[in-house]
């Protein structure tokens, strides 16, 4: 009897095995793409490579980014990637824009950032709960002509983005703002801007509401540009709000709602600076392997020390690993599986990992790594942002305490 | 109105450091990165001009080769090509295929496609052969304009400036008539993402070699694929009058 009911247990197993083996040819890893996804990924690395490769350098000593470049981002669609077709986007899904973020950091992490923004926050806010008019009016700019900036933080709220002392206030059917804004990426650049105010300060931070602001609206006015360790390029700028008034059909999804907007949006927003830096320290990688190859000393290749392999080695597998938690956090937003923990987690692996691999690189340069001659130093410059802006690497990790907490506490 | 056929063919890309097989029958293809032959996305783009400028009425790609050549004629189609054409070989027969063969394809679907225009590449960069354009005008006994730096449409056919040794040479043909693209005749256009998901929708015939009527038997046989010889170092000679033995001793002067 025994040996029958274990003959049954083993066909039970054998069927399970066979069932999870056919199953599993489902399931592809996380580096292997779609068809579409690798066709994307060509189309970005090559942009990259041939339109925005030469004019790195000029961009960052002119600390300005180059307009025909911009021009090229909106004419090939990569403002656009997930708005639709119906409002001249690409239709494409998010692994795309994390996609282009990735190849368009490997060369420029100013450029790779305007992309960024105004894939995961601008276009991903309005097409989520913009109103078919709003829809309308700005996915189709946004897609094809105008620059997008996000503005929350000011001179005295930044990781206490809730603390806001931006105000607006209802007046018939505008409401008027009155503030300041700092630290807003694009806005030396941009049209459109998604504006966190408190329009019910009674009411703490749930009176924040968002609102969509045009550049030309009376009372905004773009500050000067921060001077900065780098990033350079790329225009960041205060923003002073002198009695502006906004319709107030500009109010982006629910009043009072703003700042769950901005705390759920900016986990999107985490995934992008995760393909970012990932871009940006396989960017540095890759301008240093070549040259290990061929620079010799003590009569052999720097690549032939066995120090120096085990350091390589050691790099290539952190970049490995700070992509595959950006990928699967990206691949968890498309399954519409909870991914707060993971954007985290990717945000800050990957902000420090490309700290360590771009003055790895640096390092391994010797002397001329040191120098603006090579790429190596503004890789390392750029990534430096990354553990700051768009929640810090504490947040981050408040945040992943927090969720972890409630995984153990129900 | 023009309808016109432009080919296209999937080649190693011209970045990839290219790396002779161990046993030197051939170049390692396995894993390397493909694209578009950089003649033939002139070719593609000079078509679409054409198209956009309503002197061609439809622009056909056609690709001769293994199942992944669909990704080359979906770049064409990505940058306006109307639809294409695949006629399927892979393997070795794909290996020994030569222009001989591809202008008896193309003149055959330039035939049943009723193109009175055919834009080719100047050559492939893998083969460098620079022979099926002036083939396939021959198959057809169409005239040819080959090594185009320029292309204008007349009363009459097409005027061509050509680049030649000596020069730039100006032709005017009547149509039909096969033209080969030459670098400076443009610069091709990016596929933008919206017209890449576009792409999506237009179609792609498949074929396979018997149905364009065409043999495919190898007219040549591939002996071995070799680097070629290292570089050497040079040396510096202290006169004019070493120099000169030297080069007798070498056998180069007499």
């Amino acid at each position: 009897m025994n040996y029958l009911r274990k003959l049954s247990a083993i066909n039970h197993i054998t069927r399970a095995l066979s069932i999870t083996s056919r199953k599993n040819s489902h399931f592809s890893p996380l580096t292997v793409l779609s068809d579409d996804e690798l066709m994307m990924k060509e189309t970005f690395a090559k942009f990259a490579r041939e339109k925005i490769a030469p004019k790195v350098r000029e961009m960052e000593q002119n600390h300005k980014q180059d307009p025909e470049i911009i021009k090229g981002l909106f004419e090939n669609g990569f403002m656009g990637i997930e708005i639709g077709e119906e409002y001249g986007g690409s239709g494409l899904n998010f692994m795309c824009s994390i996609l282009a973020v990735e190849e368009l950091s490997k060369v420029d992490n100013s450029i790779s950032v305007l992309v960024d923004i105004q894939n995961t926050l601008i276009n991903a806010l309005i097409a989520k709960l913009g109103t078919p008019e709003q829809k309308k009016k700005y996915l189709t700019k946004l897609a094809t002509s105008s620059v997008g900036s996000f503005a929350l933080s000011e001179p005295s709220s930044g990781s206490d983005a809730f603390a806001m002392k931006t105000t607006a206030k209802k007046d018939g059917n505008h409401y008027v703002i009155n503030g300041t804004k700092m630290w807003i990426s694009n806005s030396d650049l941009a049209d459109v801007f998604l504006l966190m105010a408190n329009a019910d300060p009674s009411k703490g931070y749930k009176g924040i509401t968002t609102f969509i602001l045009e550049k030309n609206m009376e009372g905004l006015s773009i500050g000067k540009k921060e001077d900065k360790l780098g990033l350079v390029a790329s225009g960041t700028c205060m923003i002073h709000l002198d009695n502006v008034r906004v319709p107030e059909e500009n109010i982006l999804g629910e009043f009072g709602k703003g700042y769950a907007y901005a705390a759920g949006f900016l986990n999107e927003g985490r995934i992008g600076i995760g393909a970012q830096m990932v871009g940006c320290a396989q960017g540095a990688f890759d301008a240093t392997i070549p040259y290990l190859l061929e620079r010799k000393q003590f009569g052999q290749n720097i690549y032939d020390f066995q120090g120096m392999q085990f350091q390589i080695a050691e790099v290539a597998t952190q970049i490995e690993a700070g992509r595959l938690l950006t990928y699967n956090a990206a691949r968890l937003q498309e399954a519409g599986k909870p991914f707060l923990k993971e954007a985290a987690m990717a945000k800050l692996f990957c902000s420090r990992m490309a700290q360590f691999v771009s003055s790895q690189c640096v390092d391994w340069m010797g002397g001329v790594g040191f120098t603006k001659d090579f790429p190596q130093e503004k890789f390392y410059r750029d990534s430096k942002a990354s553990t700051i802006y768009e929640g810090t690497s504490n947040i981050q990790m408040s945040t992943i305490a927090k969720i972890i907490r409630k995984e153990y506490s129900s | 109105m023009s309808r016109v056929l432009v080919g296209v063919k999937r080649v190693i890309d011209y970045a990839v450091k290219i790396r002779v097989k161990p046993d030197k029958s051939g170049v390692v293809t396995e894993g390397v990165k493909h694209s578009m032959n950089p003649f033939d996305e002139i070719a593609v783009e000079e078509a679409v001009k054409m198209k956009e400028k309503k002197l061609a009425s439809e622009v056909i790609a056609l690709s001769v080769g293994p199942p992944q050549s669909q990704e080359t004629l979906r770049t064409a189609l990505a940058m306006g090509v109307d639809r294409g054409i695949h006629i399927e070989i892979s393997g070795k027969d794909y290996e020994m295929l030569q222009p001989i063969h591809i202008s008896k394809m193309f003149a055959k679907i330039a035939q049943d496609e009723k193109c009175d225009l055919i834009v080719l590449g100047k050559q492939a960069i893998d083969d460098d052969s620079n022979q099926t354009a002036q083939m396939t005008a021959a198959v057809l006994d169409w005239p040819q304009a080959v090594f185009a730096s320029a292309v204008e449409k007349t009363d009459g056919g097409l005027k061509v400036v050509r680049e030649i040794d000596g020069g730039l040479e100006t032709i005017t043909t009547k149509l039909p008539a096969v033209v080969s693209a030459d670098l400076r005749l443009n610069i091709p256009r990016y596929a933008t993402l919206p017209n890449i998901m576009k792409a999506k929708k237009k179609p792609i015939k498949k074929l396979s070699a018997a149905d364009v009527g065409v043999d495919i038997k190898p007219r040549i046989e591939v002996i071995s694929v070799e680097d070629p010889p290292i570089r050497q170092a040079g040396s510096i000679v202290p006169d004019i009058d070493t120099l000169v033995s030297k080069l007798k001793e070498a056998g180069h002067v007499k």
